[in-house]
């Protein structure tokens, strides 16, 4: 009988910390499809931030750093710019890549850094309690936003891919999703663009990821995944942004 | 090999070059801009990495990845600086990264000034950041000690897999003085990964390595302190280094380091001329503290003087050495203030002939 589906060889075999429904373990899974697929585990070097993703290196069964909250970037930087022939690929969440972070990747996307960084947007900061983070929608209640995030008071959910679009430096920017199964193709299409394009040496490349979380959203894993369909994806559009 | 004229910024650089520094990240600052200008075009020729960063944060961060990566990396900065690189210097210590790290130090609290200090010691010597770690504290005193002690900071920082910090101040760094440096043009010594095993170069024919600080695990992380307290003890041990003047034959030995050592030596020069009976201890490295060596001196001298560009912080390390043995005095300026010879001299006639003279010092 033909094996149809198997966990990926970068992928180790032990169970993920992460909650019921979370985004996080379905793009682990796919980033371990695409480098097996690419054949390159040998020459990956991920950098894994702070935040729910922090112990990635748990999962990946290939070369991992951790780094400081938000300079994930620049570590990533310091590892490409030292083994330029090697994949080398940050992953961050939102807390990470657009609050503390927000100068680091900036400025990593201005210089044109060879490198691919995978942002997992879901809204919240997941790994200390679900408070409201720069991503958090309008309304959006969160443990600092009780009454709902408020314009007047929080500002507006930050826009990370289209900001860094406006950088020459920026290459490929593409937002996907996680909420159904055409669009974990789609986001599988995406990761694997983005490593193929640094290889190529084309310069920065980003992918966001709209990703669930049941826990801090207050819903069913099933009803976050439509969330993402109906209020998130409205804010965060999905498609190419940047394709240079 | 004839000798030229250099600042200690750009000996700094050059001496990098030599010891097989291929990657440097900074972020402009007065008093060490001279190394960072050196720095942009010195790795270009050497064919390492130097990147103009967006903040001292990002600097030792990309410092920290460099390092990962198994390049000799450095980063260099001042005052205001060095407290923003703390939270990199924190992670480098506990995922056991080796790095140099040059502060450069200006008068402070604060934004303070660009005058020379030492009122950094304390953050220096003590760790710095969050946790407990030390880093090894280098503190040249001339141009020349500075192309030594920096080609040694990179060895000492791959021995112990631990950051190391070359502490100066505006002075040593921006005065020029004839050293004799060996310009390389090609990087051999020390290529990226080379006797790495840990560092991360793709998980080709090997496990994979991982570089962390995060130990969530029951005991994991009291190992892990556990692992880094023996290899301070260690460092403790084999490494505290220190120049002794007259120590022999001396009443009072003034404890200084860096910049501050040089007045001192020529306050006791002339204290000598008017035959008082004094001599210099001269830490090199302020940690490890050469606490033995110094210990030994009390049983020759009856007192001390600690003198320094600060409000007085490594007159600590000097009491715990002496262990109330001696009465141990303190002279220095804080804020940019630099000690003058004469009034030196003046404080150490204060210690030797109380009886005929009025105190001047505080």
């Amino acid at each position: 009988m033909k094996k149809v589906f198997e966990r990926p060889a970068s992928l180790r075999a032990v169970p993920t910390h992460y909650c019921s429904g979370c985004g996080h373990s379905i793009v682990h899974r796919l980033i371990c499809e695409v480098i097996d697929e690419l054949g390159i585990r040998e020459d990956v070097i991920a950098v894994c931030p702070v935040g729910c993703a922090v112990i990635a290196y748990e999962y990946w069964d290939f070369d991992c750093s951790e780094a400081p909250h938000g300079r994930t970037p620049c570590v990533a930087t310091g590892i490409k710019r030292v083994h330029p022939d090697k994949v080398v690929f940050s992953y961050q969440g939102d807390g990470d890549l657009a609050a503390i972070g927000t100068a680091e990747i900036i400025h990593t996307a201005n210089r044109g850094e060879n490198i691919t960084v995978f942002f997992i947007n879901n809204g919240v900061y997941g790994m200390t309690n679900g408070q409201m983070a720069p991503t958090t929608l309008i309304g959006q209640k969160t443990s600092t936003s009780i009454h709902g995030r408020d314009i007047a008071r929080d500002g507006y959910p930050m826009k990370m891919s289209e900001l860094l679009s406006q950088l020459p430096g920026a290459k490929y920017i593409e937002r996907v999703s996680v909420d159904n199964p055409a669009n974990v193709l789609k986001t599988k299409a995406a990761i694997k663009k983005a490593l193929k394009h640094q290889m190529e040496g084309k310069g920065f490349s980003l992918v966001e990821i709209l990703s669930p979380c049941p826990t801090y959203w207050g819903l069913s894993p099933k009803d976050a995944c439509r969330r993402i369909e109906d209020e998130m994806s409205k804010v965060f559009p999905l498609g190419v942004i940047k394709d240079a | 090999m004839a000798k030229i004229l250099m600042c200690g910024n750009e000996v700094i650089g050059e001496a990098a070059v030599h010891a097989g520094c291929t990657f440097y990240a900074g972020y402009p600052i007065t008093p060490q801009n001279e190394l960072t200008h050196y720095m942009s075009f010195r790795m270009q020729e050497s064919g390492g990495t130097f990147i103009q960063a967006e903040s001292e944060l990002a600097a030792i961060n990309l410092v920290l990845g460099a390092a990962a990566a198994g390049a000799r990396a450095m980063t260099s900065s001042s005052s205001p600086g060095i407290s923003l690189k703390q939270e990199g210097i924190s992670y480098m210590a506990a995922c056991q990264l080796p790095a140099v790290i040059v502060n450069m130090m200006r008068g402070g609290p604060g934004l303070g000034n660009i005058a020379p200090s030492q009122a950094d010691y304390f953050q220096a010597t003590r760790g710095g950041g969050h946790g407990d770690y030390r880093t090894m504290v280098l503190a040249p005193s001339t141009v020349e000690e500075v192309w030594n002690l920096t080609q040694l900071a990179f060895d000492l920082a791959d021995e112990y897999r631990n950051p190391v910090m070359i502490l100066g101040d505006g002075i040593l760094g921006q005065m020029m003085e004839p050293v004799e440096v060996v310009r390389r043009h090609v990087q051999a010594k020390n290529a990226a990964g080379t006797h790495k095993p840990w560092a991360l170069t793709g998980c080709k024919g090997r496990k994979p390595n991982v570089i962390r600080s995060l130990f969530l695990g029951e005991g994991e992380l009291e190992e892990l302190n556990r692992i880094m307290q023996m290899k301070y003890d260690k460092i403790k041990s084999k490494e505290p280094r220190f120049e002794s003047l007259y120590t022999e034959d001396s009443d009072l030995v003034i404890v200084a380091y860096g910049t501050t050592s040089r007045i001192v030596r020529s306050a006791i020069s002339k204290a000598r001329h008017e035959h008082l009976h004094v001599g210099m201890f001269r830490p090199i490295t302020l940690w490890p503290f050469p606490e033995a060596q110094l210990q030994k001196l009390a049983k020759k001298s009856k007192a001390f003087l600690v003198v320094e560009m600060s409000a007085g912080q490594m007159v600590d390390d000097v009491k715990l050495s002496i262990l109330g043995q001696r009465p141990i005095h303190f002279y220095g300026r804080a804020g940019g203030g630099v000690p003058t010879e004469e009034a030196i001299v003046e404080v150490i006639k204060d210690i030797l002939k109380p009886k005929s003279r009025k105190r001047v010092y505080a």
